[in-house]
């Protein structure tokens, strides 16, 4: 790019560029850093200081009061398994499945290649989705997140790709060398592909992390809620006016600090962890992969 | 004569089926790795497509799928001509067609304006930053939106305030509903989207851009000419993946905005079917619903698909 000479002027393109991607990022950044400033406020500086970002009083109050809320904390512990037994599937069966379908020699893999972009295209809809669970006897489980969630095809198919990228000398001689297919895929592939399966680790974190809808519809035990269907229950259906009392079981009216640090506690795990694997986001490969 | 042909096809039926063997030795174990997943996707996407059948039928869980009385179309008679239809299907085009013309085009500029910043840490700290609101959940969207607009000590509207300017009270309003579900939509996933447009202009060869210097070809023309088209087919793919969920609107986030109060503007076929399915029990009727939706979709996909390769570029499937 640095090939590309400025000349005087086409300087106003500059301070355009510059102007706008400023704006756009401190529009992005503002309201986290807002939710996370007043998470450490106390409730009397919030409710009487007016607009403020620096908190004058720093406190942890919002954060011990969640601790020992016992749905919060209790949500809090179901998405952690949600997440990390959900993760271990996932990413288990994908990746098998995904070396599996880049052998270009096993036969029947073209069929299975389609049927596993067809489901991108056609879907049974919600209700036979949620019929076949309950007849799997699922509802009200875990299995009911994790089983259904275990490929996500898209994944797959990238995955799939990434496989297929590998020489296939490098298979060649492995098995030359009298190397069988599991001890190949944990011990050359596996190593191998270190960063793109840390990268798809990242997303099924973040999809399971983030999951509330199929725990809405699946787990009608609110202890087995996840955090964020509690979360639900305490920033949007608290919010919104014209609720039935049924679905608000228990009308608790949560402090400005407690919504604030519930915010930060949901969405900063996924927030820290991703910087690490934001530089294999651009290499492209999920650029070669759009085509299947 | 005889014997030896006998002979012969005896050898290559022992040669084929150890050919076989062999295949089967070598392929067990990849087989074995393709299976879970392949289970997983029979169980959870193809038999639901099996159940679809219910849509023809007065199912009873009682009864089941095998013991259902059949209806032939009597749901999609009923779909066609309940009032809330024609609801229903407005909602969704409008939305969907804010979406295009608004959200679609959105990481696409952001990826032409971010390619023409050159310096690297301005350009990698911004991703960065941009990048952050893909990883928070539409929930904690939704309430951070909750929590810095609420008429009630929102933070925007205590930054107005203090500015002694009016402060917001639209949040409820359901005329401002599809502009706020936009603008979240956009918040939140313009960054992460452009990353695709951006490999794409990060593997435009640079001599290009040296011999339009040379030539004496301005920015603007550089990227109207080199830029932008190298661009085009990506654009095109993911605008026909687009067309292909045209009676999609992201579910989870309608189903969190909506209330009784914007259900007008906001009723769209997933939260129908999710309000009189799952909600009021009547499976049958909303498995048509859902099987109407589905094959528009996919008839959308396949001609967009159809019309991009009639135009000569390459198509998706």
């Amino acid at each position: 790019m640095s090939i590309r000479r400025l000349t005087g002027k086409e300087r106003y393109i500059d301070v355009l560029v510059y102007a706008v991607l400023i704006v756009w990022g401190a529009a992005v950044i503002f309201p986290l850093l807002y939710v996370l400033m007043t998470s450490f406020a106390t409730e009397k500086e919030y409710l009487t200081r007016g607009f403020f970002i620096i908190p004058r009083e720093w406190t942890w109050d919002a954060y011990l009061y969640l601790l020992k809320n016992d749905s919060f904390a209790n949500s809090f512990k179901n998405a952690v398994i949600i997440t990390v037994v959900g993760t271990a599937i996932s990413i288990s069966v994908t990746t098998l499945m995904a070396y599996g379908l880049s052998k270009k020699w096993i036969k029947g893999r073209n069929v299975i290649n389609f049927m596993v972009v067809f489901t991108m295209l056609f879907s049974g809809g919600l209700i036979p989705t949620y019929l076949v669970i309950r007849q799997f006897g699922l509802i009200d489980t875990f299995w009911s997140l994790w089983l259904p969630g275990a490929v996500a095809p898209f994944y797959l198919i990238v995955m799939r790709s990434f496989f297929s990228s590998i020489p296939y000398e490098l298979e060649e001689s492995a098995r030359v060398d009298g190397c069988g297919e599991w001890r190949m895929f944990f011990t050359i592939m596996l190593p191998l592909s270190k960063a793109s399966i840390a990268t798809f680790v990242l997303f099924y974190m973040v999809g399971y992390w983030n999951t509330y809808f199929s725990a809405l519809i699946y787990l009608n035990d609110s202890g087995m809620w996840p955090l964020q269907v509690f979360l639900r229950q305490m920033l949007v259906l608290n919010q919104s006016i014209a609720e039935t009392a049924t679905q608000v079981q228990e009308e608790i009216v949560y402090t400005p600090g407690a919504k604030m640090a519930a915010i930060v506690v949901s969405a900063l795990p996924m927030m820290v962890v991703y910087p690490f694997l934001q530089k294999h986001f651009n290499k492209g490969f999920l650029l070669g992969s759009v085509k299947g | 004569m005889r014997s030896s042909a006998t002979e012969l096809s005896t050898g290559s039926k022992i040669r084929a089926s150890s050919a076989f063997v062999h295949y089967i030795k070598r392929a067990f174990p990849i087989y074995l790795m393709i299976l879970p997943g392949f289970l997983a996707i029979i169980c959870f996407k193809y038999l639901p497509m099996f159940g679809v059948v219910i849509s023809f039928q007065k199912y009873s869980p009682f009864r089941g799928v095998w013991g259902s009385k059949w209806v032939g179309f009597d749901h999609f008679v009923r779909l066609f001509t309940e009032q809330q239809f024609m609801t229903l299907l407005k909602n969704t085009l409008i939305l969907n067609l804010i979406d295009i013309c608004f959200y679609f085009p959105a990481p696409i500029l952001f990826a032409l304006i971010l390619n023409e910043v050159r310096l690297r840490w301005f350009k990698s700290t911004l991703q960065t930053i941009v990048y952050l609101p893909h990883f928070i959940s539409m929930i904690v969207v939704v309430g951070i939106t909750v929590v810095l607009f609420a008429s009630e000590f929102g933070g925007v509207n205590l930054l107005l305030e203090s500015l002694g300017l009016p402060r917001y009270q639209g949040l409820n309003d359901p005329d401002q509903f599809r502009w706020i579900w936009l603008l979240q939509n956009i918040w939140k996933e313009v960054g992460w989207s452009a990353i695709i447009y951006l490999a794409a202009l990060a593997s435009i060869d640079p001599s290009l851009y040296e011999a339009a210097v040379m030539d004496g070809a301005n920015r603007w023309r550089q990227i109207w000419h080199i830029t932008l088209p190298s661009v085009a087919n990506v654009i095109l793919i993911l605008f026909i993946l687009r067309l292909g969920s045209f009676i999609d609107v992201g579910f989870e986030h309608i189903f969190l905005l909506q209330n009784p109060l914007n259900l007008a503007v906001s009723d769209v076929f997933d939260t129908y079917i999710y309000r009189v399915g799952v909600q009021q029990g009547e499976y049958s009727y909303t498995t048509a619903v859902g099987l109407f939706k589905s094959v528009v979709g996919l008839v959308l996909v396949l001609s967009a698909n159809a019309i991009a390769k009639r135009s000569g570029r390459e198509g998706v499937y």
